[in-house]
């Protein structure tokens, strides 16, 4: 009984933490799905993300969530960036290649923020209340965030489907010769995809910043979060990796209730492995 | 035919070690030995990663959970069971290649970054699992009571000695490393690289193969894991498990050249050196982690062969030389 309690505590909480892994995790399976790349530099930018956060609301006094709209293009344009820069070449060469310079990015990334913040912790004090529902407590943070990512992952949907950039993006991820021959300038395509990934990757880290101390460090932790994620959800599978994203967020809500929480990452890595080795397309299926 | 040529490319990596095992003697500082020891480190994992890396053509980005294990294995009956160094040593290659061996059964069926993936998913487990694990210490891990030291004739002696077994295991691990890229074994593997399939159909047992270089280049990171927790003392979740060391092997291994005997021990030389020179450099001592990625990038865009392959494709001459 003790343990239901803790659970109707703790779940609502975890469920809403999981939307925001989820946007995470899409940013990453989008860049997967288009151009199977995986981006090791996805947790430094999550982490800058963060400090985008930090930067808007104490430095600059703006409402954190209206600082998503400055956040997000910046992080559309970095993803640009570092797409011409480290992965453009590399995009046809075996995966160590990819991995490799994504992750040289993430060092670069590391060394720079590094110097800049150095490694101790930050933290965005910032207060919306809360709402009590009988026995759990829902924080004002975690509810607008979980609002805000269900806003991200329905305006990718409706750009995939909707506009013409995502068409073309969803073409690539296709079939990338066939859409060069129907005239798509797929370089660019690759490029815009890589970008909404690390959007993505930054806005989920902005979110994250509003309830959770963070450092130039943090990021690394919800890349590995994103990587489970997106094996659960199937690489490549945008509304799978938001089902897994909730997953996660449940089973770090339920574990607990049961076991030492030091337990949750090995059970989060063993399930992990399991998924990659029985359903190595996802348990919904992998890229259409 | 004169003998000694058609060895040279293993005589000039085991050189290189001699050379190294030499200088800390040869300069008498005890700083110099520390370098060296960390050199001759990297030297082994990278050589042993390369077997899996250069020659099966498959991601590991968790090497160095076979180096974590089988330190803590050994370390564990070296620290509670009073084995000696020797034994520990041993058990923790045993070990290791044992973990390699079942991982392997299981996660070597994922091909390219399906299996990059699943490694760093072990090795983020198995930190995960070590940190529960009450047997190891927890998250606390385990520390060498210091009178162990005396029965190799105290800590300076000990740590001597420990300088000693690494140059061993390094030049092990090359030896391990020519005697498989020239035999039939390497050969399958070589092939695998370039086309599993086709592999298939010409007669290698890729999921043999696959396994058993798995758990070859597991086995030195397991012995030197030990004896790098002998030398430090103690033992954590924390040190024993580090992605990060992954990926710089893997960077090791591509800066010198994949695939090659010697293109491991140049890599760990060269970004070792790099590493030293940018710590210690007043300039880039906070940014020397962005120096390094920008390297890294630059290396991955430009020569993704590495400098070995780079020299081989230049000439016939260095072709011969340098296996």
């Amino acid at each position: 009984m003790q343990q239901l309690n803790l659970l109707l505590a703790s779940l609502p909480d975890g469920i809403l933490l999981g939307f925001v892994y989820g946007v995470a995790a899409m940013g990453l399976t989008l860049i997967w799905g288009v151009m199977n790349v995986i981006n090791l530099s996805h947790g430094p930018i999550i982490s800058l993300g963060m400090f985008g956060a930090y930067i808007v609301f104490i430095k600059m006094g703006i409402n954190p969530y209206l600082g998503l709209l400055i956040i997000a293009p910046l992080g559309l344009l970095l993803g640009v960036l570092i797409y011409v820069v480290a992965v453009h070449r590399v995009i046809n060469a075996p995966h160590l290649s990819s991995l490799l310079a994504t992750f040289s990015v993430n060092m670069i990334i590391i060394g720079l923020g590094t110097a800049a913040f150095t490694t101790s912790p930050y933290n965005v004090d910032f207060n919306m209340g809360s709402v009590t529902l009988g026995s759990t407590t829902l924080l004002g943070t975690r509810l607008i965030a979980a609002l805000a990512a269900i806003i991200a992952t329905g305006s990718l949907y409706l750009f995939l489907y909707r506009t013409r950039p995502g068409k073309y993006i969803r073409a690539v991820a296709n079939n990338r010769a066939a859409a060069e021959l129907m005239g798509i300038p797929s370089s660019r395509i690759l490029a815009l995809s890589f970008g909404l990934g690390t959007m993505l990757a930054a806005i989920s880290g902005a979110l994250i910043a509003t309830f959770f101390p963070f450092s130039i460090l943090s990021g690394g932790g919800y890349e590995l979060k994103s990587f489970v994620i997106g094996v659960l959800g199937g690489l490549g599978n945008p509304i799978g990796a938001l089902v897994g994203g909730l997953a996660l967020g449940a089973l770090e809500a339920i574990v607990p209730a049961f076991m030492e929480t030091s337990w949750v990452p090995v059970i989060e890595f063993g399930l992990f492995i399991l998924a990659l080795l029985v359903r190595p397309n996802g348990l919904f299926g992998a890229k259409e | 035919m004169r003998n000694w040529q058609k060895y040279i490319g293993i005589i000039i990596p085991l050189l290189v070690v001699a050379g190294l095992m030499l200088y800390p003697t040869v300069t008498g500082k005890a700083a110099a030995r520390e370098t060296a020891f960390t050199i001759l480190k990297a030297i082994a994992l990278a050589s042993s990663l390369n077997i899996l890396l250069g020659y099966t053509g498959y991601v590991s980005f968790g090497h160095i959970v076979f180096f974590g294990f089988g330190g803590y294995v050994g370390f564990y009956l070296l620290s509670s069971q009073g084995a000696s160094l020797w034994i520990a040593i041993l058990a923790g290659g045993l070990s290791s290649g044992i973990l390699a061996f079942l991982l392997g059964k299981a996660i070597l069926r994922l091909r390219g970054a399906y299996f990059a993936l699943a490694t760093i998913g072990v090795n983020e487990a198995m930190k995960a699992f070590i940190n529960n694990f009450d047997l190891f210490g927890g998250p606390t891990g385990i520390t060498l009571n210091f009178k162990t030291y005396l029965a190799y004739g105290g800590a300076s002696k000990a740590l001597e000695m420990a300088f000693f077994i690494v140059g061993g295991l390094a030049c092990l691990a090359i030896i391990m490393s020519y005697v498989i890229r020239t035999s039939k074994f390497g050969l399958g593997l070589l092939a695998i690289r370039e086309n599993e399939d086709a592999a298939e159909v010409m007669g290698v047992i890729a999921p043999d193969a696959k396994t058993w270089a798995y758990v070859l280049s597991a086995i030195i990171p397991g012995m030197i894991g030990v004896l790098f927790f002998f030398k430090n003392g103690n033992v954590e979740p924390h040190d024993a498990f580090p992605l990060h060391a992954s990926i710089e092997l893997l960077v090791m291994v591509m800066l010198g050249g994949q695939g090659t005997v010697l293109g491991p021990i140049l890599g760990a030389f060269a970004y070792q050196g790099m590493r030293g020179y940018l710590v210690t450099s007043d300039f880039f001592k906070d940014i020397q982690l962005s120096v390094s990625g920008a390297l890294l990038l630059i290396i991955v865009l430009f020569i993704p062969a590495g400098a070995v392959g780079w020299l081989r494709k230049r000439s016939e001459l260095l072709r011969r030389v340098l296996a």
